[in-house]
């Protein structure tokens, strides 16, 4: 029997619930879709499945536990959500970190950038089909990463290294050659992901014109980091807004064109390209010197009534942290501006007209960590 | 169709690179100096005593409360003609692995040098049957510094 024309009765559209358990999903996320055949018409977000209250938790903590907590909502980029905390209570303090610190400081977030976006490149392999073989090499090189780290902070996730003033405590006396030789290795693993994915025609079908958001609506949304930049903005903070020592840095911001879930992949192997050279700059301008300010009170207090927002780029985005004192040893408020949820926002918008099968890449492409989503 | 030969060329690339796995459980990797672990009590050799006088120091500091000191006069003080300067000791101590983060603020509050973050294999492989087997107490705690089993680092 054929049917000649498409049946007058109404049909109901389906929806079908992904997560929170689910492997694509990076972590507890559920979003509801609704779908008309193949088609999603629309799609509902859930978080909070994650939720701690690690901003709460802060506030009953004096600024060195706070950093433990720092650590566990970006737990893939654990240096550079502790450094907007330091920074933050930095600036109340009004403390002078060492420059040698400083340079250290620059060195472990940029290393950790390129832990992090490994980490993007493998899941987002998976996330597109090719199982195994991408998520097995970014595994490889961020092992290596991830050894330096516990060779520097004696841990491999949850670093607890910095500290409002400059550094727990100072690197091992290899510490430089570690780093060139982690890096050697680095840039090889960066050269084997171009070859196996950049031009490979099965990755570019599925990843090419899918999600496509414009500048206009990401910067609506509040996106920042690799996901805005691959609409074309050519926002990052180290650039326009430096802090630390970017300002002497020499390097680019790469942006894509089309805004797509595949300039997203790229823009973000760019940025590795990037952070290794920013390194190899910092290595050369290490020098010598002390860690923690010379005066460093036992007991770091905040002065009364100040408030401040200090903001850094973090691998997936915008990390700001605002920090009121009302005196004493612990902060009176703490807010983590999280890069990952306004970027979450995004995908409402990016997935309605795709496939079933591109939600799940496009949500992979926005590269979010749950618990920094729901803190 | 040449990006997928390509593609398929960096797998193959990795035929001649050296496999970087290690054989774990059966091989253990060497763990770095600073490697942290959970924290663990040390024994003074010298005076045959913990170094730990109890002074609540870290169980203050320690941002998930997993810790429980309780102080006792030493019966050793030179004033009842034992052998050791320290007027007060540990009479109890609990350390609850199930809840501590491992954030090494007990070891930098430390003014003894008393308790420092296991760095052998050993303070990694706790798996137990039973939670309440993870809090530790003082004789557990003291027993590989007794033993030799961990080289301490503590940040100077």
């Amino acid at each position: 029997m054929v049917i000649e024309s498409a049946p007058d009765f109404e049909t109901q559209d389906l929806l079908i619930n992904v997560g929170p358990q689910h492997p694509s999903t990076h972590g507890v996320f559920r979003m509801i879709l609704e779908v008309d055949g193949e088609i999603v018409k629309d799609l509902i977000p859930h978080i909070g499945y994650l939720h701690r209250g690690a901003e709460k938790l802060c506030e009953n903590n004096d600024f060195r536990q706070g950093v433990g907590y720092m650590d566990r909502t970006e737990y893939l980029a654990s240096h550079n959500a502790e450094l907007s905390y330091v920074m933050a209570v930095e600036a109340l303090a009004e403390l002078e970190v060492p420059e040698r610190a400083q340079w250290i400081r620059m060195i472990l977030c940029e290393l950790n950038r390129l832990s992090s976006h490994f980490m993007f490149l493998g899941a987002f392999g998976v996330d597109v089909g090719v199982f195994g073989t991408p998520f097995i090499y970014a595994w490889r090189e961020r092992e290596a990463l991830i050894d330096l780290f516990e060779e520097i902070s004696g841990d491999r996730m949850m670093y607890a290294y910095f500290r409002a003033g400059g550094l727990a405590w100072e690197v091992p006396g290899n510490f430089e050659e570690r780093v060139r030789e982690v890096l050697v290795s680095t840039r090889q693993g960066m050269k084997d992901f171009d070859n196996l994915l950049t031009r490979n025609e099965i990755f570019l079908a599925r990843t090419k014109n899918v999600g496509i958001i414009s500048a206009e609506d990401a910067i609506e949304l509040g996106m920042s980091g690799p996901t805005l930049r691959a609409s074309g903005v050519p926002l990052d903070i180290r650039k326009s807004e430096p802090y630390m020592y970017y300002d002497q840095i020499d390097f680019e911001v790469p942006i894509g064109t089309n805004g797509d879930v595949f300039d997203r992949y790229l823009v973000r192997l760019k940025e590795m390209e990037q952070s290794v050279s920013i390194i190899e700059q910092c290595l050369e301008r290490l020098n010598d010197g002390p860690i923690m300010p010379e005066r460093m009170p036992r007991m770091l207090r905040l002065p009364e009534g100040q408030e401040v927002y200090i903001r850094t780029e973090a691998p997936r985005g915008e990390y700001g942290i605002y920090l009121v004192s009302k005196g004493g040893n612990k902060p009176w408020r703490l807010k983590v501006r999280s890069a990952c949820l306004s970027n979450l926002q995004a995908l409402r918008k990016m997935s309605v007209g795709q496939y079933v099968a591109d939600a799940i890449i496009i949500l992979g492409s926005i590269d979010i960590v749950l618990s920094e989503v729901d803190r | 169709m040449r990006g997928i030969v390509k593609s398929l060329a960096t797998t193959m690339s990795t035929f001649i690179r050296g496999p970087v796995t290690r054989g774990y459980p059966s091989k253990h990797r060497e763990l770095p100096e600073r490697d942290r672990a959970f924290p663990l009590l040390l024994w003074d050799k010298d005076i045959d005593e913990p170094f730990c006088t109890g002074c609540h120091a870290c169980e203050r500091a320690c941002p998930v409360e997993c810790m429980t000191v309780i102080m006792k006069d030493n019966p050793n003080h030179e004033s009842q003609d034992g052998n050791s300067k320290r007027r007060k000791i540990v009479d109890e101590f609990w350390i609850d692995y199930g809840r501590c983060m491992r954030c090494n603020i007990c070891v930098e509050v430390c003014n003894f040098e008393a308790i420092a973050m296991n760095n052998t294999w050993s303070g990694h492989e706790t798996s137990v049957y039973d939670r309440a087997d993870l809090v530790m107490d003082l004789p557990q705690l003291m027993a590989q510094s007794k033993s030799d089993e961990i080289q301490e680092w503590v940040a100077d």
